[in-house]
């Protein structure tokens, strides 16, 4: 059994309205306990709308949701899926609800009723997790986005989270700050096995992951590892988006009659192919 | 003529626990008719910097002479020379507020005072200028539009001011790789066709190294280089100790060279670098 | 600048009176303000002021700092030290047209004014001593029994909490909209009343569009994170009394005690 699986998932913004809306069509997916995925689509390709289906903020118009074998509809199971999944949005002021960062971090522990010793246990497990237990007592306000989003990560660990959904959680970020969470999610699923699902607009972020999930005008359209995605430029294009700078410009030699014929990501398979 | 900046220094709530020396005695030029791109990390001075072009803050010390104008001073002609400089701030379309696009697009020519049909013309030209077709968008909420659409529109607000100097502080930010590559066409088509100056405020690294023609680096307060960008991404070390990094396409290049691919490596847009690429493997005899 | 305005007026520190829980500190204040205005015995003057000066010295704040707080309600110990000057029937002192300044009238004025500063100073000591979030949960804490009967304590805690958090950021953004609509050349601020109140639209259309789309936003993360209102919510920091707590109780009785004592022997 996959650990988050959506069967012919559909979702239609204010059914039924004059203002209705198709974000989300017949999406089939399922991600493995474990497993780090990215999902790459433009703007307004639905790929929000499927993530916040992850953990029930929104329910599937039609077909279904299931989270380690619980159906997202289920209102029973709601809060216990909602403490295996942790999200994080794109806006760091957004989404921290305290004026201290380790009364924030407790926040979800403290809305599922943990005991306080064991609040504050969390606590302090998840702020290290992250590399911020110093910053316990500071002020939201007063950090740097990248620490901002590392707190977000935190609060989220501190419910003993499996799973973390992070929705573009680098596009206000400073390349400082890019490098601070995305070295933070990739260790939390390697040490800890958290399975990560990353929603991002930069192609370098999403060549770190196991498998790439693309979405395209409400569509799921291909799935795939890095490499299997990146080798088609010009459909990458076609929908808007883009591959890492390595593989481009692998795809301009190629183009020059350079012999290329490893499938090209990142910085070193490019050194590999042509200084060998 | 050019924005020149003369020993500005700008500190944040002054006499305070929170005192804050933002800008430290900084002195640049921003060239009439180049790209001028400004970069350095969250918290570097870049934003506090860029407020200081027309005047939005006035600094503690220090002159800023717009075409040679003194703009702190307190006469029409500072005005006028304020007024030469459009600043596009992050995140634009926060800034909306209009019934209609472009009610809030003439926003901007009503306030300097233009006539009501020259009103009308720049609304025309800025939404054509960033592809916001009139017809269909001009007597629409600028709620209804798209993320994308939204930013053109906020855009459009700041060029119909038609400024000579446009400083855009990450304009790309929060886009996905369609919208940001054809947002910066659209400033590149702007700087050739009309000799718009372009401020760029930018972390983003490949971006500056498309577009500018000179680097300004800020660090802590403080510019830590002004220079070519060829110049600028030679120099590793200053560009992380700024807390940037080199453009991607030089990152490679660098790596290409450490490993014995006897390269020039000055190259640091995508076209060059494969030039210099091909060249390298020809020499070698591997082509 | 609007965001040199410094939010709150909490001095960190680890004086007794820091130290103290919030809880505790409410409601002695609140009787100490009862007391304040119950007794009125001249040799209580003499105590309750020196309980307040003592109390500002244990704190270690400068005296001056806790001064400073009355001085925005400085008209109004004024004017109530006026009113009663003139309006207290006694001995006649001074005569100005038809008001008569008598000797009562001075006593009176200066006890009322005492008040007002005793009052002011130790309410503003309170808030410079407790942190925002002690001070909401205490209160949180205090008005949990009137749940009972509907009240939502949890609730106006909680929007308390998210107000404190948003207040810098939300100043900050409209710091930013300001700029961002001086740059497109309009003159935020001048003119006559009604111009500057037009002026003010292309601020304050924007701010409420990014409040309540922050408020969206965070609503949402607030769900993510299994918020379910204040049902079976436990909280990370308990509320505790320690020695500090019980030492101020123990003082404070004997304080009460010797006021009443005063009171109705002498």
């Amino acid at each position: 059994m996959s650990f988050i699986e959506c069967v012919d998932l559909t979702h239609i913004y204010n059914a039924g309205m004059e203002n209705e809306m198709l974000a989300v069509e017949n999406v089939n997916i399922k991600i493995e306990e474990g497993e780090f995925v990215a999902i790459l689509g433009t703007n307004g390709s639905g790929k929000s709308t499927l993530a916040k289906h992850f953990n029930g903020l929104l329910l599937p118009s039609s077909g279904k949701c299931l989270v380690d074998g619980m159906d997202t509809k289920d209102e029973e199971h709601t809060y216990d899926i909602r403490r295996q999944i942790g999200m994080v949005f794109q806006n760091p002021d957004n989404q921290i609800i305290a004026a201290i960062v380790e009364d924030d971090v407790g926040f979800g522990p403290e809305n599922i009723g943990l005991d306080p010793h064991e609040i504050r246990r969390n606590v302090t497990a998840a702020l290290r997790a992250v590399d911020m237990e110093e910053y316990r007592h500071f002020s939201p306000h007063h950090l740097s986005g990248g620490q901002k989003q590392r707190v977000a990560i935190a609060g989220a660990l501190a419910m003993n989270t499996k799973c973390l959904v992070l929705d573009e959680p680098t596009a206000m970020l400073d390349p400082r700050g890019r490098h601070e969470v995305m070295d933070t999610v990739s260790r939390l699923n390697k040490e800890r096995g958290i399975t990560t699902v990353y929603i991002t607009h930069f192609m370098e972020e999403a060549a770190m992951a196991d498998r790439i999930f693309v979405m395209d005008q409400k569509h799921l359209v291909a799935s795939g590892t890095p490499r299997e995605i990146f080798r088609d430029i010009g459909a990458m294009k076609k929908r808007g988006l883009a591959v890492p700078m390595a593989a481009e410009m692998a795809y301009r030699l190629q183009q020059k009659g350079i012999r290329i014929t490893e499938s090209i990501i990142n910085t070193e398979d490019l050194v590999r192919a042509i200084c060998q | 003529m050019s924005i020149e900046l003369k020993n500005i220094s700008y500190t944040y709530m002054p006499k305070t626990p929170f005192e804050h020396l933002a800008l430290d005695d900084i002195s640049i030029t921003i060239p009439e008719g180049k790209i001028t791109a400004i970069a350095g990390h969250t918290g570097s001075g870049k934003s506090t910097l860029i407020q200081h072009f027309n005047g939005l803050l006035k600094p503690n010390k220090g002159t800023i002479l717009v075409d040679g104008v003194d703009i702190g001073k307190k006469n029409t002609e500072a005005k006028a020379a304020r007024r030469k400089v459009g600043i596009v701030f992050q995140y634009p379309e926060y800034q909306l507020f209009e019934e209609t696009i472009a009610k809030d697009i003439a926003f901007g020519p009503r306030n300097i005072g233009c006539s009501e049909d020259e009103t009308q013309e720049r609304v025309k030209q800025a939404m054509d200028f960033v592809n916001l077709d009139y017809d269909k968008y001009a007597h629409r909420s600028p709620f209804q539009l798209s993320g994308g659409q939204k930013r053109r529109a906020a855009i459009a607000g700041i060029l119909a001011l038609q400024p000579k100097y446009l400083v855009l502080d990450e304009p790309t930010a929060g886009l996905d790789p369609k919208g940001r590559e054809s947002l910066m066409e659209k400033f590149r088509r702007l700087h050739k066709e009309k000799g718009t100056t372009i401020v760029l405020i930018s972390h983003n690294m490949d971006n500056i190294a498309s577009y500018a023609d000179n680097v300004i680096i800020l660090n802590k307060g403080k510019v830590t280089m002004e220079a070519t960008p060829e110049e600028a991404f030679s120099q590793k070390e200053l560009i992380s100790q700024a807390g940037l990094e080199l453009p991607e396409v030089k990152t490679i290049m660098n790596e290409l060279a450490q490993n014995g691919l006897e390269i020039q490596n000055n190259a640091y847009t995508m076209d060059k670098a494969v030039e210099e690429i091909i060249e390298a493997l020809r020499r070698k005899g591997k082509c | 600048m609007l965001t040199d305005i410094t939010l709150g007026q909490y001095f960190p520190g680890n004086s007794p009176i820091h130290n103290m829980d919030a809880r505790v500190k409410i409601v002695l204040l609140f009787i100490y303000i009862v007391a304040v205005f119950l007794f009125d015995n001249h040799i209580n003057y003499g105590i309750m002021t020196a309980g307040a000066i003592g109390v500002v010295l244990l704190s270690g704040l400068p005296v001056g700092t806790v001064l400073k707080s009355i001085k925005p309600l400085w008209w109004i110990i004024l004017f109530s030290f006026g009113i009663h000057l003139f309006s207290t029937p006694g001995e006649p002192i001074f005569k100005v047209w038809n008001f008569v300044m008598t000797k009562e009238g001075i006593i009176q004025g200066f006890i009322i004014s005492l008040r007002l500063v005793l009052m002011i100073a130790i309410s503003s000591l309170l808030m410079f001593t407790t942190s925002p979030l002690k001070l909401t949960d205490a209160l949180e804490s205090l008005m949990s029994p009137l749940k009972k009967i509907g009240f939502p304590a949890h609730e106006l805690a909680m929007m308390m909490t998210i107000a404190m958090r948003f207040i810098p950021t939300l100043l900050e953004e409209t710091d930013k909209i300001i700029k961002a609509q001086q740059s497109r050349g309009s003159d935020i601020g001048d003119g006559n009343f009604f111009q500057r109140a037009k002026g003010m639209i292309p601020v304050l259309v924007p701010l409420f569009i990014s409040a309540f789309r922050r408020a969206d936003e965070l609503a949402i993360a607030m769900e993510a994170r299994c918020y379910q209102g204040g049902v079976d919510r436990t909280r990370m920091k308990q509320q505790r009394l320690h020695d500090v707590d019980f030492w101020a109780g123990g003082i404070f009785s004997v304080f009460l005690i010797s006021l009443i004592v005063v009171q109705f022997t002498l």
